[in-house]
């Protein structure tokens, strides 16, 4: 206490005294506002400042809240700029490697090891399978690695595609009405798990929901479920 | 249908994919803490318009790159900031302080405005418009943007313990202006 009074008379400031602005404005570890209110209860002169001190903040933001917004040409410009930047191609993988690490960081040492040892015993389970099943269908003929003309799928196409066929019909036209706040136009996307894909033209947008495979009657009962929506003035399936 | 908004690092996610629409929702957000902020450095509104619509377009161009270790207004009112002090440089930074140390000079002559000092609202707020740059921004960031000691390190790119020195010499020099202008308040 003694310290700390004369740290103020010399204008030196203490650990605390620095602390004041941020305990005014609410932006404190718990524990540093539990000390800096204990030191505002027994030190008068610290208790005087911070009466300053909150009335600087409040000015502070009345002062800032006074200089007004932009006008709406900023936000014309930024979008215009937007639209003359070059397409850019979009990456599914984007952000997920932060998540999948902060994942295993937020596992346990114990349940770390576990998943670890889990996924060995699966990959042997995995090789064997592969292995036993190599072995049964080896066959004693020479063969090349070339497509055999004989096979009944032949009409078949030679790649094939690695995850479910892409669903034309999951999605939808959907065009919002005038007064729909962007905020809510966002949620919707969100509740509907879409995303907007294109469009834009007369108002209307291309939605496309991310569901993985859904069937057609899925789609027609979430376009009815989108007809219904207070924002949205037209909703229908688009192929 | 859901009340959540989006996150901002949603939106980020969103805009690094080339969502438009995202963009306008981050956009609608922020823009006119981002516009206040370089308006309180920059000291002129046509400059402010300009520098959020260079800030915006850097979100657009470098969503992807944003790391989510800090909050996304942290990372746009740094981006802000190191565009208003180009922009500053660019002006000559020594000119406007000059205008604002004469702003203060000028205005002490005058009998009506003498009184209005008296009000020490209005006098708190001509000096926290008077405190230098490097004082200003500190301010303004504690108390109208909400920045914990850690956010404004990261932002102005100095080590915390200077973060908290500098903003208890801001106000040191806050009551010194005040003081001049007549106006006592009991600290220091």
């Amino acid at each position: 206490m003694m310290a700390l009074s004369k740290k103020m008379l010399e204008q030196e400031p203490s650990d605390l005294e620095v602390l004041l602005p941020w305990h005014a404005a609410g932006t404190l570890s718990a524990r540093d506002a539990r000390r800096v209110e204990e030191a505002l209860a027994r030190e008068p002169e610290l208790a005087r400042q911070y009466a300053v001190i909150r009335e600087e903040y409040a000015e502070t933001i009345a002062l800032n809240e006074s200089l007004g917004a932009p006008s709406a040409r900023a936000m014309q410009k930024l979008f215009a700029a937007i639209d003359a930047e070059p397409a850019r191609e979009a990456k599914a993988s984007i952000n997920r490697l932060p998540h999948v690490s902060g994942f295993f960081a937020s596992l346990s040492p114990r349940a770390l090891a576990w998943s670890a040892s889990l996924a060995a015993v699966v990959l042997v389970l995995q090789t064997g399978v592969i292995g036993a099943f190599l072995i049964k269908n080896r066959s004693s003929t020479y063969q090349t690695a070339s497509l055999s003309v004989n096979e009944s799928s032949v009409n078949a196409p030679v790649t094939r595609a690695l995850g479910p066929p892409q669903d034309a019909t999951s999605r939808a036209l959907v065009r919002f009405k005038p007064d729909a706040r962007m905020s809510d136009i966002m949620s919707l996307l969100d509740t509907y798990q879409a995303s907007i894909i294109g469009g834009g033209q007369s108002g209307l947008f291309r939605l496309q929901f991310n569901r993985g495979t859904i069937t057609r009657d899925e789609v027609i009962s979430l376009i009815g479920r989108l007809q219904n929506e207070k924002i949205v003035s037209f909703a229908a399936a688009s192929p | 249908m859901s009340a959540t908004a989006a996150t901002d690092e949603a939106l980020l996610s969103r805009i690094a994919q080339g969502d438009r629409l995202a963009m306008q929702v981050l956009y609608g957000r922020h823009h006119v803490r981002v516009f206040r902020f370089g308006l309180r450095l920059v000291r002129d509104e046509q400059i402010a318009e300009d520098l959020i619509g260079e800030v915006f377009l850097d979100v657009w161009r470098q969503a992807g790159k944003f790391e989510g270790r800090s909050a996304v207004s942290t990372w746009l009112l740094a981006i802000t900031r190191f565009k208003a002090l180009s922009a500053l440089r660019r002006r000559k930074e020594v000119e406007l302080e000059d205008e604002a140390a004469n702003a203060i000079e000028d205005t002490s002559d005058d009998p009506e405005v003498t009184v209005q000092k008296k009000d020490t609202s209005e006098s708190l707020r001509r000096c926290l418009t008077a405190l230098s740059v490097e004082h200003r921004e500190i301010v303004d960031l504690v108390y109208y943007h909400e920045k914990s000691v850690e956010e404004v390190a990261e932002i102005v790119g100095i080590p915390e313990n200077t973060v908290k020195t500098r903003l208890f010499y801001a106000r040191k020099k806050l009551a010194d202006l005040l003081k001049a202008a007549g106006v006592e308040r009991g600290w220091p």
